[in-house]
């Protein structure tokens, strides 16, 4: 969510670790449920936090496992994991050149490209403080969501029978709400509206016929038809 | 080593790639208009789908319960400038009281 407009840099910088860290909060409950399905499906507690550490993106992670659960083969499981992993690709392009990062950070920085850090990096005015503000946004949310995602993850592998339904806390509105912040501050005109609703419409329209996962995915093609319409629109009109 | 452990680390190499793939393209190659454009849609028609599929998806298929609400109710928060944690923690209560009162699943 974007920092407030006119503010200092130190107002800036609370504001943002402090969204950062609810940012982290809200998924490291997440976390704990892919702990919690990660041991019940049969990996140890080992296997299950090397995957919050080493893959670090958490819908490839379910997919993964819960390929494994349906009694899909570690092929097919590798594989969902693999395809839900492209749309970081399409995050990294976009922050490297945000970032500006340079050799063992710029290792770092790919690892902690995910939704969560590339929606609070884009959510602030790339020009705020010499684009100083999106590189702190995206880097202390990684920091936050690594952090806690990984400790939520261990604890639910380790007391996966113990634990309570997420779902009566309002848990699973609370994720929708927070990426729906984060994705809120971004749409500024009308093209990026449509871009939004569509990618929502499509992912929706095949969520019923194919595998999970691959619904989201495929909204991107809205991003490529868009985007090629409003480069050929002629120069300076917005829609 | 089991099979298993191949699926999570090969996975896990598998997926950092894809993240290294976006760093090491060319900065010309994404200044170009149309590339730049859609690197630029991307984040959102993807983060839009991910909401979508958060607030309506149930496993292969699609479930309407407190999570439509509750997101309606930080869309209000949203509008009124409410800060992140009180979006967030406006929906996470709206879902709650709505299944605590059996008036959504």
């Amino acid at each position: 969510m974007r920092a407030t407009a006119g503010a200092t840099w130190d107002q800036t910088r609370s504001e943002i670790s402090r969204n950062a860290l609810s940012i982290g909060v809200a998924v490291a409950t997440y976390g704990v449920s892919f702990g919690a399905l990660g041991t019940t499906t049969g990996l140890s507690v080992l296997q299950t936090c090397a995957l919050s550490i080493l893959m670090f993106t958490g819908g490839s992670q379910f997919a993964l496992v819960s390929t494994i659960a349906s009694g899909g083969s570690g092929f097919s499981a590798a594989m969902a994991a693999i395809l839900l992993g492209t749309r970081n690709t399409a995050y990294s392009m976009r922050m490297t050149p945000i970032l500006k990062a340079k050799g063992a950070k710029r290792l770092l920085a790919s690892h902690w490209t995910i939704d969560e850090s590339t929606a609070m990096g884009l959510a602030q005015d790339e020009t705020t403080f010499e684009g100083k503000a999106s590189r702190f946004a995206f880097w202390s949310t990684g920091l936050s969501v690594f952090v806690l995602w990984n400790l939520a993850t261990l604890i639910g592998a380790l007391a996966a029978n113990s634990i309570g339904d997420p779902k009566a806390l309002g848990l699973d509105a609370a994720i929708s709400a927070g990426l729906f912040a984060l994705v809120y501050p971004q749409i500024k005109n009308k093209g990026q509206l449509v871009v939004a609703l569509g990618g929502a419409l499509v992912a929706l329209s095949l969520a019923s016929f194919v595998m999970p996962g691959i619904p989201i995915i495929a909204s991107s093609i809205v991003a490529f038809i868009a985007g090629y319409i409003f480069t050929n629109r002629p120069s300076g009109e917005k829609i | 080593m089991s099979a298993l452990w191949i699926t999570v680390l090969g996975a896990s190499l598998g997926c950092y790639i894809l993240k290294l793939i976006g760093v090491v393209i060319p900065k010309s190659f994404l200044e170009k208009p149309l590339v730049f454009e859609i690197t630029h849609l991307l984040p959102i028609a993807l983060l839009s789908a991910i909401v979508a599929i958060q607030t309506l998806g149930n496993g292969q298929g699609l479930l309407l319960d407190a999570r439509l609400p509750a997101l309606g109710a930080s869309l209000i928060a949203l509008r009124l400038k409410a800060p992140f944690i009180a979006v967030v923690l406006v929906a996470a209560i709206v879902a709650a009281l709505l299944r605590y009162f059996g008036l959504a699943a």
